[in-house]
């Protein structure tokens, strides 16, 4: 296997992303997915279709809008271009912020399971032994939840790592910039460079598997209440 | 020194309304049929429900009192709450869990709190324990300790035995009269179980349909003959009164109270000892005259005090007043008027039974 300066590269920039994008989406999921395990608010159903959405959409239309919305004319290119950041299309930065997007169900789905299978008990309890909201939160929801957001960093990372239309709508493929793994594959294909092709989609492969494989045992861990059984019948 | 709840809290098919003053000290058990409302009280008391109006007051402290626009969050308020289920944080043992409210109650206790309760609910040999390593009963005596340990001013129990086979209650049940007798918090309880009143209750609150019925001393409120607050079978009166003496050949003990002295089976009890009888109402027969050709052994003079109708036609309730006990007693209503029983007339109560609560 023959991996170039260029692919190592892109294996770095790829890492690069998919690491920024887990830990703001995980600091942004975890208050939406709190909310929506928590809220009878009419708001719930349309504000949890929007978080799924990038589920359903063609990674092209969400590159689309984006791109539009990050462009000079766009609110968000406004904004950045005010605030002296110049427009974030075909950056890194842009690139990240499409990760986000795109990649928004995935973190806020398993840490919405977590919450809710939690149920309103272990926080009432922490209240009765004096601990406020926020103490609460991140002594007693926070652990108890681990799993969920073990699996919600996982599947973020992996999602972030596989991402090709986004990226391609509104990274280009600009060396040290936004050219990841994925498209530097797709570069590799449309050059006829098949042997390069080859080692860096084999890298994918391995990295796909070993990210399911490691979720599977994450799941089939034995779980506490199969344990309590045992336990209770011993 | 009392608790005074006035709450009010209303749902699309269900409204709590209550109005009530408890004494500081023992057990207030809360008693009524599922879904009358005993456990949206609790949670009102402790704050855990949002919509709840009205006013809280626990000794001098004020939790809440809307008209004045005080309400302190479920975290700032002195409570101890147990919950039906013991609700263990699973990702602590149970050091861990005990340890949580201790770093967090407000004025800084010593170890000495936590050995205390350590010791009063005897869950020292489970420190290192996981919640599911636990029995039943363990772990809901590590959620009273651990709800002990932030030394609350009132303490609330929702049911804490109502998940637990019997065996299982048999391991709680005396801790939770030590935690009487030993320490000087009140409690409130809640519980549906008549084997539970009679054995922890010191003053009865009756709640249907969201509202109090009866409230009062437990003894008295059993009693009350317009409105027999135990219904059925387990009608009854509740008895407290000191072991006298002992008749070691006939394994019987007498026991001694306002108004009389009943014989009771010998379980091991020591002269002096303070003990509470149930004398159900289906036990208790009456006679014009002291019978002396009849086998039951516990005669008391009475007199009668209220006749009411039972349930069914046939039956009667009878309130009989011995000196200032009150029993109940079920006979046909054929029987009382055989009788010519009225109320003021002068009889004896013969007791058939006696049930030893404790």
């Amino acid at each position: 296997m023959h991996l170039s300066a260029e692919d190592f590269q892109a294996i770095v920039l790829t890492l690069q992303l998919a690491s920024v994008t887990t830990v703001l989406l995980l600091l942004l999921a975890t208050p939406v997915a709190w909310w929506l395990a928590h809220t009878r608010s009419a708001w719930r159903s349309p504000v949890a279709s929007l978080v799924a959405l990038p589920l359903v959409l063609p990674p092209t239309v969400l590159g689309f809008y984006l791109l539009v919305a990050l462009g000079p004319h766009g609110p968000i290119g406004e904004f950045t271009q005010w605030a002296g950041w110049g427009t974030l299309a075909f950056s890194f930065w842009g690139l990240v912020l499409g990760s986000v997007v795109y990649s928004l169900p995935f973190a806020v789905q398993p840490l919405v399971n977590a919450f809710e299978a939690m149920g309103p008990r272990p926080m009432e309890v922490a209240a009765t032994l004096r601990a406020n909201t926020w103490d609460a939160f991140f002594t007693v929801a926070v652990p108890l939840a681990k799993p969920g957001f073990v699996m919600a960093a996982m599947l973020s990372f992996a999602h972030t790592v596989g991402e090709f239309g986004v990226v391609l709508m509104i990274g280009g493929n600009i060396p040290d910039q936004t050219r990841v793994v994925s498209t530097q594959i797709y570069g590799h294909v449309e050059a006829m460079e098949y042997a390069q092709a080859h080692g860096l989609a084999g890298v994918m492969l391995v990295f796909s598997f070993v990210v399911l494989l490691g979720l599977s045992w994450f799941n089939r861990r034995p779980n506490r209440h199969a344990h309590r059984h045992q336990k209770a019948g011993a | 020194m009392s608790i005074h709840l006035q709450l009010g809290l209303a749902r699309a098919d269900f409204e709590v309304s209550v109005d009530v003053q408890l004494p500081a000290h023992g057990i207030s058990v809360i008693y009524g049929p599922s879904g009358c409302g005993k456990t949206t009280l609790l949670r009102c008391v402790a704050g855990l429900e949002p919509s709840a109006r009205g006013r809280v007051q626990v000794g001098h402290e004020v939790w809440q009192d809307d008209a004045q626009g005080v309400r302190l969050p479920t975290h700032q308020r002195a409570v101890g709450y147990v919950f039906q289920e013991a609700s263990l944080f699973d990702h602590l043992d149970v050091a861990g869990n005990l340890a949580y409210g201790l770093q967090r109650s407000r004025n800084h206790v010593s170890d000495a709190v936590l050995q205390q309760a350590i010791e009063l609910l005897g869950i020292g040999h489970v420190l290192q324990h996981r919640s599911h390593e636990l029995s039943g009963g363990e772990r809901q005596r590590v959620a009273i300790a651990r709800a002990l340990v932030t030394q609350p001013r009132l303490l609330l129990l929702d049911e804490p035995l109502a998940a637990l086979d019997h065996a299982r209650k048999q391991d709680v049940l005396p801790w939770l009269e030590k935690l009487r007798d030993d320490l000087n918090i009140p409690m409130l309880y809640v519980t549906h179980a008549v084997d539970e009143v009679a054995r922890l209750a010191d003053t009865l609150v009756v709640m249907h349909a969201g509202r109090i019925e009866a409230n009062g001393p437990v003894a008295e409120v059993l009693t009350q003959a317009d409105l027999p607050v135990v219904v059925g079978e387990d009608a009854g009166a509740l008895l407290t009164g000191v072991v006298l003496r002992i008749d070691a050949p006939w394994h019987l003990a007498q026991v001694g109270f306002a108004g009389g002295a009943l014989w009771v089976r010998d379980s091991g009890l020591a002269v002096g000892q303070t003990v509470r009888l149930r004398v159900l109402a289906r036990d208790v027969s009456v006679t014009l005259a002291a019978a002396t050709d009849t086998s039951i052994q516990n005669h008391l003079p009475c007199v009668v005090d209220a006749i009411t109708p039972d349930a069914h036609p046939s039956q009667t309730l009878l309130r009989l007043r011995c000196g200032d006990t009150v029993l109940l007693s079920r006979v046909t209503a054929r029987g009382v008027h055989a009788l010519g029983l009225h109320v003021g007339m002068a009889a004896w109560a013969q007791v058939k039974s006696v049930a030893l609560v404790k």
